[in-house]
């Protein structure tokens, strides 16, 4: 039974992470839960995505290291925050980006912008993963959660259909 | 937890009551169609706009803010939105607890938020334009959501787009953001109509319980001051301020 979002919640809380802020998508039920059940992790909706990114930026700054969780649609209405706040001022806020859009999308208009998330987040540059294996869960999110709040640069972890099992016609 | 949407609003019991502002549902009939280009600010002198201020007049930003930053006497945070909030931030002294957006139009209080839920013990204020808080009202839900005890939210209202060339905002004639805030679920929501009652407004924010809503009518001087444009620097400095980061590089 793989438990990729219990995984990824200890590796995420282990670096310190205690506030992750977030626009629900079905993919990602598991993980606010988990956040939302967690003691030591305040844990709360925004209204849009960049919205979140900018309460997590908040918070960094405050000395509170942030998480912001998304799908992939709702990661178009991040690049104006990422681009003039968390890159420039060097926030290490992790994005946790549910991939819709590949691997048997059923809907059309989730396509698009699965194609523009890894182009946007390298001309950004920010570095990012992509999340496949259960067994690489721990390796890739620590590591780069590690290096985000050593470098003082975002990191984004791409949580693909392959481990998640994405969301299928129904 | 106490920070979650859940527990905070009801760790803080009933909220006490709310204060100034019109009436929700007042401003439909003092409503005049919106012009194309707001000209001499939102409200005439001697009527009553839909902000309720009966008379009210156009303050000085750089004024208020001075009088804001005057109240400040115990290490409490001031983040202040992109263009003129943050110029007469600047201008009205710099802080090492102040914030500076170079840019991101919209998020002074999404930043000001996650700022308050990492710093507890500290005031915080978010300082935004009308227009840059109508790219984001939502924000404003969030707020009311998460209730952070140490949270204010300041808008200063010209009613226009006064940066880019004073294009009428749909506060000018229809939006009143206090309404707005009310709607939103921040309960202690009110306009200052003169500069006594913003102080007054800013004081019962640093003794009570928050968050809180100050609306203020300003006129369109344009901001008096500029922070340096260096978001690292701005960022490394704000974090040392507060406590974030050790005090001296390399201290700690």
């Amino acid at each position: 039974m793989s438990d990729w979002p219990g995984t990824m919640i200890k590796c995420l809380t282990e670096r310190g992470v205690r506030l992750v802020t977030y626009v629900p998508d079905k993919v990602l039920i598991p993980l606010i839960d988990g956040f939302q059940g967690h003691p030591g992790v305040t844990a709360f909706s925004a209204t849009r995505e960049e919205e979140a990114v900018g309460i997590a930026a908040g918070a960094t700054l405050g000395g509170m290291p942030s998480a912001v969780l998304m799908q992939s649609s709702g990661f178009g209405n991040t690049p104006n925050a990422l681009a003039s706040l968390i890159v420039p001022y060097q926030l290490p806020v992790v994005l946790v980006i549910s991939e819709r859009g590949v691997l048997g999308e059923f809907n059309a208009v989730q396509v698009p912008i699965a194609r523009v998330i890894r182009p946007a987040l390298d001309a950004l540059g920010i570095p990012h993963v992509t999340l496949e294996r259960e067994d690489d869960v721990e390796f890739l999110v620590t590591r780069s959660v590690h290096q985000a709040h050593r470098t003082q640069q975002p990191a984004a972890l791409i949580l693909s259909p392959r481990l998640t099992g994405g969301k299928m016609e129904g | 937890m106490d920070t979650t949407a859940g527990g905070a609003s009801s760790a803080l019991g009933p909220r006490p009551e709310s204060h100034g502002g019109a009436p929700p549902g007042r401003r439909a009939e003092q409503r005049t169609p919106a012009s194309l280009v707001a000209t001499g600010g939102p409200a005439r002198e001697g009527t009553t706009d839909v902000r309720g201020n009966v008379g009210g007049k156009a303050m000085s930003r750089l004024d208020l803010t001075r009088r804001l930053v005057a109240q400040l006497t115990h290490g409490e945070i001031v983040v202040a939105g992109i263009g003129n909030a943050n110029f007469d931030l600047y201008a009205a002294g710099p802080r090492p607890e102040n914030f500076y957006m170079l840019g991101s139009m919209s998020l002074a209080v999404p930043i000001a938020l996650g700022v308050a839920l990492a710093q507890r013990s500290r005031k915080v204020f978010a300082i935004e334009g009308d227009g840059s808080l109508l790219m984001n009202l939502g924000a404003l839900a969030t707020v009311a959501m998460v209730a952070p005890d140490n949270l204010t939210v300041i808008v200063w209202d010209n009613g226009a787009y006064q940066i880019t060339g004073g294009q009428a905002a749909a506060t000018a004639e229809a939006t009143d953001l206090v309404a707005v805030a009310r709607g939103a679920g921040i309960a202690q929501s009110g306009w200052a109509r003169d500069e006594a009652e913003f102080e007054r407004l800013v004081r019962d924010s640093l003794t009570g319980h928050g968050p809180r809503f100050i609306g203020a009518r300003v006129n369109r001087e344009p901001g008096a001051g500029r922070p340096e444009r260096d978001p690292v620097l701005v960022k490394d400095r704000f974090m040392r301020g507060i406590g974030a980061k050790p005090a001296q590089p390399g201290s700690g």
